[in-house]
């Protein structure tokens, strides 16, 4: 029996989506970006934007997220890419405005593009991965790091006393007036992930109904950061970053309307 | 003509409606003096009611920039307006942008520095906008308006060579220009561009996949040296061709002139009457002015080198476009500075005896 005749009688489970090219991802195996990358390929896609979208990369691991989801990318400087969705936004009512940002672009060097772009109540929506490391630049400490953690900028493990509190910057942006929905998922598990996606699903739609803006936080591994195994990484997500990093829903004002 | 209808205003707010009037899609600024009226006068004018032009107030000019960036990589006309600590803040976005080649107004009312400095005008950032400013290998158009008229007609020249060269293009006027009311024509109106023609004129632009094409990727991101090396020459050659192509510069007096002033701005208007003066006390005195501050007009003033017998870089900073003068006049005439500081505006007496001193 070829390759062929057995996919043709089985019935299709899973796939590669047409808005994900089929070029080797930089990311390394085990990484949470992969998997999300995947489900707003599958969103966009399922939509209908293709030719309508607009997407913002970061300055961090998901810098060349343009080479991966074949839509239009603006590259943005580091922590700026809510200031650019909000003018491409403006410029271009009718277009799916989404960013891409990790948490050090996010929650650290562009705090401020962030809180402000989501309390104008920009109708565009920030995908938020938080590995609670700086991944790309080699595993330096996150304002998101938790505490106790290691990494190469707190090698004996972040103390508050040194390095301050970890930022719940999702728990903020809930507070805000402008946000619609705000949401932390993961996707460390197959109901996860279809949990994330109806996610990214829910706040692309309320980005085109316009009703403010979106945060869909992915607490994330990184394995490589970590220096764990991915199974290991995952495990230590659930252990540790779940506790500190709750999953669900915080805010979901478009559901009432 | 009827629609040559003149007006008194101050320059930054010929700024202001000569962006409504030349099809500007979007302003996104910060307050700052001495310019803040480029924006009041935006939001009192609503353009969103009319023209459809978007007008943002930002959180800082850190994301003023960045929403600059963001709408030109859509291939709309956007800029934004700020003094000298401002765009001192932008200047990582402005690298961004010149990087990845995206055409844009940035408007800078200059102010004394360095740091917070004074609100009062100065002409302390040539440095900044004619040699990069940011991190890079880049340049910016940048254009000098010596009056409220010119503030108003550099707007749409200004987009028009951004453009032309996929570049980031600067208005560097200085307090005085911008606060000062004179006589103006406001150009004539222009309608802004249809989402179709921005798509058909700006094939680079994201706009969105449309018709399927194949997805545009604006960055200013190549990892691979040898391919930076090829987008570097690539910009290289652009900045070439708009300097063989775009130097734009006035003549004052120049023809039997035994002395040459060069100067921009405020201090070029200043000059003018430093040279009335002067020609009054048997001392034959033009001027040249540049337009265009980048590209400078070096082949103007290594003409001028060789016919005159000195020349004076008057600026209200403490000499920067002088090494540009020293550079093109190779030697040929003596060249000197002569300028005041920290919000100071030279009076045209003082010019006339830094004149007789220096040479």
């Amino acid at each position: 029996m070829t390759r062929e005749e057995i996919i043709e009688k089985g019935t299709v489970v899973a796939k590669k989506p047409d808005l994900l090219n089929d070029v080797p991802m930089h990311y390394c195996p085990g990484c949470s970006h992969g998997v999300v990358h995947k489900l707003v390929a599958e969103v966009i896609q399922e939509m209908g934007m293709t030719e309508k979208t607009i997407a913002i990369s970061p300055v961090g691991c998901a810098v060349f997220a343009y080479k991966y989801i074949d839509v239009d990318w603006q590259e943005a400087a580091h922590g700026r890419a809510p200031a650019l969705a909000t003018a491409a936004k403006r410029l271009w009512p009718d277009r799916l405005v989404f960013t891409y940002q990790g948490d050090g672009d996010l929650a650290c060097i562009g705090t401020a593009e962030t809180i402000h772009a989501l309390n104008r109540a920009e109708n565009i929506t920030i995908i938020f991965i938080n590995n609670a490391i700086y991944g790309m630049t080699g595993g330096q400490m996150a304002p998101t790091t938790l505490l106790g953690m290691k990494t190469a900028t707190c090698p004996y493990g972040r103390e508050v006393s040194l390095h301050g509190y970890p930022l719940k910057i999702t728990e903020i942006a809930a507070t805000l007036d402008g946000t619609c929905y705000v949401t932390r998922q993961s996707v460390h598990t197959v109901a996860a992930i279809n949990r994330a996606k109806k996610a990214i699903r829910k706040a692309f739609e309320y980005s085109m109904q316009g009703r403010g803006s979106n945060l869909v936080e992915i607490v994330s591994t990184c394995n490589s950061g970590w220096k764990m195994s991915p199974e290991k990484a995952n495990k230590w997500m659930e252990e540790n970053m779940f506790k500190f990093y709750q999953l669900g829903d915080l805010k979901d004002t478009g559901a009432a309307k | 003509m009827a629609d040559q209808e003149i007006t008194l205003m101050k320059g930054n707010e010929a700024i202001a409606h000569a962006a409504i009037r030349c099809g500007c899609d979007g302003y996104f600024g910060y307050p700052i003096t001495p310019q803040s009226e480029v924006l009041e006068t935006l939001a009192a004018e609503k353009p969103w009611e009319t023209t459809g032009m978007v007008v943002l107030q930002a959180e800082s000019e850190v994301a003023s920039i960045n929403m600059v960036y963001g709408g030109a990589a859509t291939g709309k006309r956007v800029m934004t307006s700020s003094s000298s600590p401002g765009v001192s803040l932008m200047q990582e976005g402005i690298s961004y942008m010149a990087g990845a080649e995206l055409p844009a107004l940035i408007v800078n009312v200059m102010r004394g520095g360095p740091g917070l400095g004074t609100i009062q005008p100065s002409q302390s950032d040539y440095f900044q906008a004619c040699k990069g400013g940011g991190h890079g290998d880049y340049h910016l158009i940048v254009l000098a308006p010596a009056s409220v008229q010119e503030m108003a007609d550099f707007v749409d020249l200004a987009f028009e060579l951004a453009f032309r060269y996929r570049n980031p293009a600067m208005i560097m006027a200085d307090g005085a220009i911008g606060q000062m009311m004179e006589k103006v024509v406001l150009p004539p109106f222009k309608p802004r561009r249809t989402e179709e023609e921005i798509i058909r004129e700006c094939p680079w632009a994201t706009t969105g996949r449309v018709g399927m094409r194949k997805p545009n990727i604006i960055t200013s991101l190549e990892l691979r040296s040898e391919e930076m090396e090829v987008i570097n020459l690539r910009i290289q050659a652009k900045y070439r061709e708009i300097e063989e192509k775009e130097v734009r510069y006035e003549e004052f007096m120049l023809d039997d002139a035994e002395y040459a002033i060069v100067a921009f701005g405020s201090a070029a208007r200043i000059a003018k009457k430093s040279i009335e003066i002067a020609r009054a006390q048997g001392l034959k005195v033009g001027l040249l002015r540049p337009i265009t501050l980048w590209p400078f007009p070096s082949r103007e003033v290594a003409r001028l080198s060789q016919k005159v017998k000195g020349i004076l870089s008057l600026e209200i900073n403490a000499g920067q476009m002088v090494e540009d003068i020293m550079l093109a006049a190779g030697g040929n005439a003596p060249v000197r500075h002569f300028g005041r500081l920290g919000g100071i505006i030279p009076d045209p007496d003082e010019v006339v005896e830094a004149l007789r001193n220096m040479f």
